[in-house]
């Protein structure tokens, strides 16, 4: 299985290297700052605090995991700085401006099904640059860069019902990276997806990013995935939801598969499902009195 | 293969292309899946490469002479020529137990009638006044009912103000409208419109809003975070995720609009097919009474079609999905 892997990274690495000439990402852009959120919804008996007093500084660039069990919060939060969701107390800032909605500045890649299933992937792509008056160059060719980017040049003129689960996702980042975006936020992207698929798109996330250099807020309840992919683990508890670690993932990069064989890898693992698994023990307690 | 194929025709006679496309597509893939996962080729990344997909004339070829295709139309030929059969033998014999087929006019019979009409002119004009009528309030039924309905899937107001009035008339039939469309407007022919207008109105209405009310959360909020602002979102989102239901509203409503066309035309002093129709039963032609019903029945069928076929181009993207 590894060995799949590795043939379809370095098939990956053949497919990659057209980029734009001057990537639009600023440096040092993609600063997110969550300073005291709480999130709750519904009022007296229904009311339900998702979200309870979270602080979190992400640095330009940085790949942050929001780890923990269904329920948590963690997609609330991420919500919130996609600017979907109104924090009740306390704020987002975005590089110093606080977020009042949804905008062209975080782009957003969601479970599964999101892609405009009456829009070819071109036209799925080029969706944004057209909202957004791009003339030169033309929408259409940004988006066929983005799509050569994550390897579909061959299915521009599909529709989604006609791809994979995989490679809709892959237009979906294509999609979300096409209006290049500062901060890319990412709600369970592959958790629809086979374990194999998965440690494919898992590669070709961290490729694409190592070329973006954007920020990425990644949600997920997969402690490899969280620990493969990031540069910090935040675990997060449920009910109410509050980030409870914040665990630096000091491993090389470029990452490969075989690092899940790392004694590192398995120590910052078993960290997380520690702090997991109390969390989740609570958890279900709390549910059962 | 065939059996699903079968299987599917026999669930949705109307979208039967549609299902056959959707197998073959599906077999397709499966078995491109299959040769990629033995040999796996430097571009494929995560295990699907249709380029061994068999070409828009093949799949063409597969459904037009594929042995579902030919059966289909086989079974639904030999039922109709069945029916005929029976209604032959109902007349010939005089059938007469509780139902009466001693005035009804013998298959034979009709097709005589029918012959002669052809060959006329005045049937003919019938036949186009009826068309006439039809097309212009079912058009005027689209354009009010979609954007009637748009705007009320959208807004919970413009809702509240107007499904009272939808619930309301929705239930009252035709025939019932006759009198007050004749105190109503100034000429015959607007009442017939009138009440042909308002059939083909509410199916094209509820539909319209059940689609609006239908578009996928998610769809909306891609949207406003690629910028997308409310009238786009409108555009790009609402409307194409609305128009399978709009299509299934406007095909509905075309079949309403020929039953309250007929109930309009009882009214009709010289032609249309439905007053066609009715005066053959008061001149006692129970010949041309089966030849009128007929026509109707073929003319609704064919214009129901027509809709479908105009609409097929904006619901391509549907071919494949679930």
């Amino acid at each position: 299985m590894l060995n799949i892997i590795k043939f379809n990274a370095t098939a990956g690495a053949q497919t990659v290297p057209v980029m734009p000439k001057q990537p639009r990402v600023k440096p040092d852009t993609g600063n997110i700052k969550i300073d005291n959120v709480s999130i709750s919804f519904g009022r007296g008996e229904q009311h339900h605090l998702a979200v309870s007093e979270t602080s979190i500084e992400i640095k330009p660039g940085e790949f942050v995991c929001i780890l923990g069990p269904s329920g948590c919060g963690k997609s609330t939060l991420l919500n919130a700085v996609a600017g979907y969701v109104k924090p009740t107390r306390g704020q987002v800032l975005l590089d110093g401006k606080a977020v009042t909605g949804p905008g062209p500045d975080r782009g957003m890649v969601f479970q599964q099904y999101s892609l405009f299933p009456w829009k070819t992937v071109r036209e799925n792509v080029a969706f944004g640059p057209r909202i957004l008056g791009r003339a030169s160059p033309t929408p259409e060719a940004i988006a066929d860069t983005f799509i050569d980017m994550v390897g579909l040049t061959k299915f521009a003129k599909r529709y989604p019902a006609e791809l994979s689960g995989g490679m809709q996702q892959r237009v979906g980042i294509a999609r979300a990276l096409a209006n290049y975006p500062t901060v890319l936020l990412m709600d369970e992207p592959f958790g629809a997806l086979d374990s194999q698929t998965r440690h494919v798109m898992q590669e070709n996330l961290l490729k694409i990013w190592g070329e973006f250099g954007i920020t990425v807020l990644f949600v997920t309840h997969d402690i490899d995935e969280a620990v493969f992919l990031g540069d910090r683990v935040l675990v997060m508890s449920a009910s109410p939801g509050k980030i409870i670690a914040d665990i630096p993932v000091r491993l090389p990069r470029p990452r490969d598969p075989d690092i899940a064989l790392d004694e590192d890898f398995m120590r910052i693992k078993r960290l997380c499902h520690e702090r997991i698994k109390q969390e989740s023990m609570r958890a279900f307690d709390q549910q059962n009195t | 293969m065939p059996q699903n194929l079968a299987h599917a025709v026999a669930e949705q006679p109307g979208d039967r292309q549609h299902h056959s496309d959707e197998t073959v597509g599906d077999a397709g893939t499966a078995a491109e899946a299959s040769t990629t996962d033995a040999t796996p080729r430097a571009e494929v990344v995560d295990g699907l490469d249709r380029s061994d997909e068999p070409g828009l004339l093949t799949r063409l070829l597969q459904v037009l002479i594929g042995p579902s295709f030919v059966m289909t139309w086989f079974r639904r030929s030999l039922a109709l020529a069945l029916g005929v059969i029976v209604w032959h033998f109902a007349v010939a014999t005089d059938f007469n137990w509780y139902i009466n087929f001693e005035n009804v006019a013998a298959p034979s019979e009709v097709w005589a009638s029918l012959t002669k009409q052809l060959s006329g002119s005045m049937f003919y004009k019938h036949i186009a006044v009826s068309l006439q009528r039809i097309l212009i309030a079912y058009v005027l039924a689209a354009v009010v009912g979609i954007s009637l309905g748009l705007v009320m899937g959208r807004s919970r107001i413009a809702n509240d103000l107007v499904m009272p009035f939808v619930e309301l008339f929705r239930p009252i039939p035709a025939v019932a409208w006759i009198p007050l469309a004749i105190l109503m407007w100034p000429t015959e022919e607007g009442s017939i419109i009138y009440i042909t207008y308002l059939g083909a109105l509410f199916p094209i209405i509820l539909n319209t809003v059940s689609g609006v009310e239908q578009t996928p959360e998610v769809l909306v909020r891609a949207a406003r975070s690629l910028g997308a602002g409310r009238m786009q979102i409108f555009r790009h989102v609402v409307l194409p995720a609305a128009l399978p239901n709009i299509a299934t509203g406007l095909a509905v409503g075309m079949g309403v609009a020929w039953f309250s066309l007929l109930a309009g035309e009882i009214i009709s002093g010289q032609y249309g097919i439905g007053y066609f129709t009715w005066t053959a039963y008061h001149l006692i032609k129970y010949d041309d009474i089966i030849v009128g019903m007929l026509t109707i029945g073929l003319l609704g069928t064919a214009s129901t079609l027509a809709v479908r076929l105009l609409m097929a181009p904006f619901l391509k993207w549907q071919r494949k999905a679930r």
